[in-house]
């Protein structure tokens, strides 16, 4: 990759964590704030749009600019383990068992979606 | 609606910066093919999550208002750094290529092991901290 490539993987890693930021504040404002919705949706909202640009057959440069540099830092692992980890020392149970399952399944059913609709497009 | 805090923000986009770019290198240094184990970026997610755990465990009881680490390194850095969407994405092609099996111990491993690292994180801040 070539230097300016570099510097917009920086400049768009850095615009997608301050969009999970923005979008995180929103709905968990907007939903009170007890379940981790922000980044449920995030993750899911994510795993949709890399799953288009991979049915638009996006490559090269293109590809891991808005797709590895700027939905790759939009959505987060981390942040996911982190609030599953806390429902679980709240004792609550069900809500972090959900968060994991509901998340992978929506995950991997939104990912395939994106896909279908890009390669339709 | 909560204000907006134009340093804190700025705190997340340099972290944000550092964790794409971070991911970005690893990911190229250690391609996989669909029906191979994606060591980059589960080695990755398993790192971030502990490294989050470990942070805010740290920062939880004595966060100054005016403090920037956890923007930065957390909601910035760790949160750019792990990724759920690509790691969706390489189950989907797994699937594709019909490694079911490796799709499936992909997802229960990712799970299992970032869950596993934020306890040991945690766990690890808190004993300290009693020690200390």
């Amino acid at each position: 990759m070539s230097p300016l490539a570099w510097i917009g993987v920086a400049l768009l890693g850095g615009v997608g964590a301050v969009g999970r930021f923005l979008i995180d504040g929103a709905v968990s404002r907007a939903s009170g704030g007890s379940l981790p919705l922000g980044t449920f949706l995030i993750n899911i909202s994510g795993a949709f749009v890399l799953g288009l640009l991979d049915g638009l057959a996006l490559t090269g440069t293109a590809l891991v600019l808005v797709g590895t540099a700027t939905v790759g830092a939009y959505t987060t692992f981390s942040t996911w383990m982190l609030e599953t980890h806390r429902l679980r020392e709240d004792a609550r149970f069900l809500a972090a068992t959900g968060n994991l399952v509901l998340s992978l399944g929506a995950g991997v059913g939104a990912v395939a979606l994106g896909r279908l609709v890009g390669t339709a497009l | 609606m909560g204000t907006i805090d134009r340093r804190e923000l700025a705190a997340i986009f340099a972290g944000g910066m550092l964790g794409a770019l971070a991911r970005v290198e690893l990911s190229d240094l250690f391609p996989s093919a669909p029906t191979q184990w994606p060591w980059a970026i589960f080695a990755i997610n398993l790192g971030g999550a502990f490294l989050l755990g470990y942070l805010v465990t740290r920062l939880q009881d004595r966060l100054p208002i005016s403090s920037y680490p956890r923007p930065f390194a957390g909601t910035g850095f760790c949160g750019a750094f792990t990724t759920f969407s690509t790691l969706q994405l390489e189950v989907l092609h797994m699937l594709e290529h019909h490694a079911d099996g490796l799709a499936a111990g992909y997802c229960a491993a990712s799970v299992a092991g970032g869950y596993l690292a934020v306890v040991l994180a945690t766990a690890l801040v808190r004993r300290v901290r009693v020690i200390a």
